[in-house]
């Protein structure tokens, strides 16, 4: 190939495994709206307990969040704060 | 179309510390102004609740909502000994809620640094470690690692060191993710389009996000406190 330094391969790589690390967003995406489905279906089911189930639902998806979050950060690591950079 | 993405993150004074060089950061300056508004406000509280009449004015309202309500989600959690750890979830509850709607103000939130959120969960972490220790002693603890195998004895271990991990991150990655999005959108967008429209994304990302993030960091904090406390 042409004349790809070495800084250059490692900040391509660096932004294909970015946006790969992306990819950890599907978990939280599904499990959440199913989640969500459950929490309607619980309110249709006992409208008079609404505030409780909302509340319970609402603590329930930011914990599910986290692992989403943990690809979140790896991609902003990589994007921003690369360490990989001055290693070669 | 101009390419000024602003993340804010700027170093402002070096200075010379036992030999080390460290910056004075927008953390720190954003930190000092959001805990001098609290002060304010906390002093400005106490005057009006020593004169604090039957029926309430503004200020002793809103004091006494807060206390209250949360007073009531603390009882909840905690069944015998809220009354020791009322204080400090409190607490963290407005400063970690002021931090996060700072970011409507224009100020950087300070607990988008991982520098901020990192030290709350080692409190919280080190509160449930003690309650652990007091309660079974050294032996009871050890005993507890190895409860349904003993084979389980370094999942069960490392499961302890991912819970202020997993506080500090999880607060860290939300607040991060919206002022890099904000960032973003008013950095990379024409003007015209920053003149109505972000109050959406502020409303989303900041203070809806915020508010949760801090429900969820204290309410996991009295769960995980609850759970090693004596019956």
């Amino acid at each position: 190939m042409g004349n790809i330094t070495d800084q250059g391969l490692i900040l391509a790589c660096s932004a294909i495994g970015a946006g790969l690390a992306m990819i950890a967003g599907i978990g939280p995406g599904i499990g959440q709206g199913h989640a969500a489905g459950h929490g309607a279906a619980a309110v249709g089911r006992n409208p008079g307990a609404k505030g409780d189930i909302t509340s319970t639902m609402l603590l329930g998806q930011a914990v599910a969040e986290t692992t989403g979050l943990y690809g979140l950060v790896i991609a902003l690591i990589l994007l921003f704060a690369n360490p990989l950079i001055g290693k070669l | 179309m101009e390419n000024e993405v602003d993340f804010m993150i700027h170093g402002y004074l070096k200075l010379n510390l036992f030999g080390n060089e460290v910056y004075l950061t927008t953390t720190h300056v954003c930190m000092f102004i959001v805990c001098m508004t609290l002060v304010i406000i906390g002093i400005t509280v106490n005057r009006r609740m020593k004169q604090a009449t039957f029926v309430p004015g503004v200020i002793q309202n809103i004091a006494e909502f807060y206390v209250e309500v949360l007073d009531g989600i603390v009882k909840s959690n905690m069944y015998r000994h809220w009354r020791k750890y009322a204080n400090y979830i409190l607490t963290i509850f407005m400063f970690i809620l002021a931090s996060n709607l700072s970011g409507i103000f224009g100020l950087r939130p300070p607990t988008a640094d991982y520098g901020v959120t990192l030290p709350l969960a080692l409190a919280s972490f080190f509160l449930i470690q003690f309650n652990a220790f007091r309660t079974n002693g050294f032996g009871g603890y050890m005993k507890s690692l190895t409860e349904p195998i003993p084979l389980l004895f370094p999942i069960n271990l490392i499961s302890e060191f991912a819970t202020p991990i997993s506080l500090s991150l999880r607060l860290f990655g939300n607040i991060m993710g919206g002022t890099v999005m904000l960032a973003l959108y008013y950095g990379l967008l024409p003007t015209l389009v920053k003149l109505g429209i972000p109050v959406f994304l502020h409303v989303y990302l900041d203070i809806f996000s915020g508010a949760i993030q801090t429900y969820v960091f204290c309410m996991l904090s009295m769960v995980f406190i609850a759970d090693r406390l004596p019956e």
